[in-house]
């Protein structure tokens, strides 16, 4: 009887208000259906990266890199590729009224943080699944093979750190005038114990032989950054869309 | 209402930072092992704690702002923001003598607080360019205290991951007050009381001069007619919501 009581109101606030899920997941299929129809943002990110790859062959005169450099120049490039897609984020919202109909729209504006959070999060995987065995081929010097389970982990702490962090940076910026500066640089210091934790923990497993295993103690600092900064961004993502 | 006060605190500033001063050179013992040059510790970490305190500070004001709506408390967070943003320098400088003379460089990537600290310093360093570069006053406000927050969260979180990252840390002679001899923590105690003081008086020096200034703009408008059409210039951006308030007060106190 209290499980019907309690189920009531429930039922009468849905349907007032889309539930959040089918929200989010609408807006996620926007997303990635614009990406998929304009290619702004993926395809530059990996050129991007690709392309840094070469840079640092010659920058720093190597041709396959090990340990803690391997690591460093895996994630500055995923860094500075992902900042690419974190510029655009906002950008199609803000100029073509997306914001303005998601306003008027009657649903959580939490929503447009968990569906951008996760556009963000895909396009980075994307950008994963081409840049990292090109990374792979281009400068490593040890075979991926074993270490790719615990690689995949670091790179999913990371992504989730990037991509939280990456939202509040972009919803931040894009209504300012000097956007394209703003992301980056509010982008990068934020970012910095992201890189820390993240190319602490892939830099053993990128060594040759890589016995090593990553230290836990950086999985759990790229953890406890994603949760409180996913924490943050949840509590404050609703005062940047008010008007 | 701004001004109020702003005398005492500047003679109680002008006091202790005297009294800091003369304990540090007659009376603080001299550091066996770095001598003289161990002096700016006393400068230095005070620096360092009243900024970093400001940036918090600057984060919680900046939620009462957006709890409260009451731009006053954006701007209170603002001009703590931004002293908090001058003392960081000074740490910077400071430490980075403290550096030169004791390791021999001016830049040491091992001691995790210095490096925290420059990262602290460039995200602070984006507060303003955020700022400014949005022109609508109430949504400035609001930005800059969500961008307030997320940097006094990230404050923390950074010192953590700085410091785990740094394998060996220097031998912290000089870390808190309970390892430190009396004459010393006395010393120390003091000064950061003077540092504090010298921050609580510049911030208030700010902010009773943008509430004049406001004021004065408020007047001159008043005198040159109601009519004309307000200005907004881009340096006073934070008191232009004040000012708003001000020519409200002013308007309704003329009333009878």
């Amino acid at each position: 009887m209290s499980g019907l009581a309690t189920k009531q109101p429930r039922s009468a606030r849905a349907v007032r208000e889309q539930p959040m899920l089918s929200t989010v997941a609408a807006l996620l299929r926007k997303e990635l259906l614009v990406e998929l129809r304009t290619l702004e943002s993926v395809p530059a990110m990996t050129l991007f990266a690709v392309a840094t790859f070469v840079v640092f062959h010659f920058a720093l005169n190597r041709g396959n890199v090990e340990g803690d450099l391997a690591a460093g120049i895996l994630w500055v490039t995923l860094l500075f590729a992902g900042i690419l897609g974190i510029n655009r984020l906002f950008v199609a919202d803000d100029e073509q009224g997306g914001f303005d109909a998601f306003l008027l729209a009657p649903v959580d504006r939490s929503a447009m943080l968990f569906a951008k959070v996760l556009t963000l999060l895909a396009y980075l995987v994307a950008l994963e699944l081409v840049a990292v065995p090109a990374f792979a081929l281009l400068l490593l010097a040890p075979p991926l093979g074993h270490a790719l389970p615990d690689l995949l982990i670091t790179l999913a702490l990371g992504d989730i750190g990037v991509a939280v962090v990456g939202t509040l940076v972009a919803a931040l910026a894009v209504r300012t005038r000097a956007r394209d500066l703003l992301g980056p640089l509010l982008g990068l210091p934020l970012l910095v114990p992201v890189v820390i934790g993240a190319a602490r923990a892939s830099s053993p497993l990128l060594t040759v032989g890589h016995t090593g295993v990553p230290a836990a103690r950086w999985l759990l600092t790229l953890a406890l950054y994603d949760l409180v900064f996913g924490l943050i961004t949840f509590a404050l993502f609703d005062f940047l869309l008010e008007d | 209402m701004y001004g109020k006060g702003l005398r005492t605190l500047s003679i109680a500033t002008v006091v202790a930072f005297a009294t800091s001063l003369a304990l540090v050179f007659f009376y603080a013992p001299l550091e066996a092992d770095q001598g003289f040059l161990q002096k700016i510790f006393y400068v230095h970490v005070p620096l360092a704690i009243v900024s970093l305190c400001g940036f918090l500070l600057g984060g919680l004001l900046a939620i009462q702002h957006l709890r409260t709506r009451d731009p006053r408390w954006d701007m209170r967070s603002y001009v703590i923001i931004h002293t908090s943003l001058i003392f960081a320098i000074g740490t910077l400088i400071t430490g980075s003598i403290w550096a030169k003379g004791s390791w021999g460089h001016w830049w040491v990537w091992s001691e995790p607080t210095l490096v925290s600290f420059l990262i602290v310093f460039l995200l602070y360093a984006t507060y303003q360019p955020l700022r400014f570069a949005i022109e609508d006053p109430e949504r400035q406000a609001r930005y800059a205290s969500v961008f307030a927050i997320t940097s006094g969260a990230f404050v923390p979180m950074n010192f953590i991951a700085v410091r785990l990252s740094t394998a060996y840390v220097h031998p912290r002679v000089l870390g808190g007050t309970s390892n430190l001899p009396g004459p010393m923590a006395l010393t120390f105690v003091v000064s950061v009381a003077a540092m504090a003081l010298l921050f609580a008086t510049l911030c208030k020096y700010e902010l009773t001069a943008k509430h004049t200034r406001a004021q004065m703009r408020a007047l001159r408008r008043r005198l040159a007619g109601e009519g004309d059409s307000p200005r907004r210039t881009r340096s006073a951006v934070p008191s232009s919501h004040a000012h708003g308030t001000v020519t409200a007060r002013v308007a309704g106190g003329a009333r009878p």
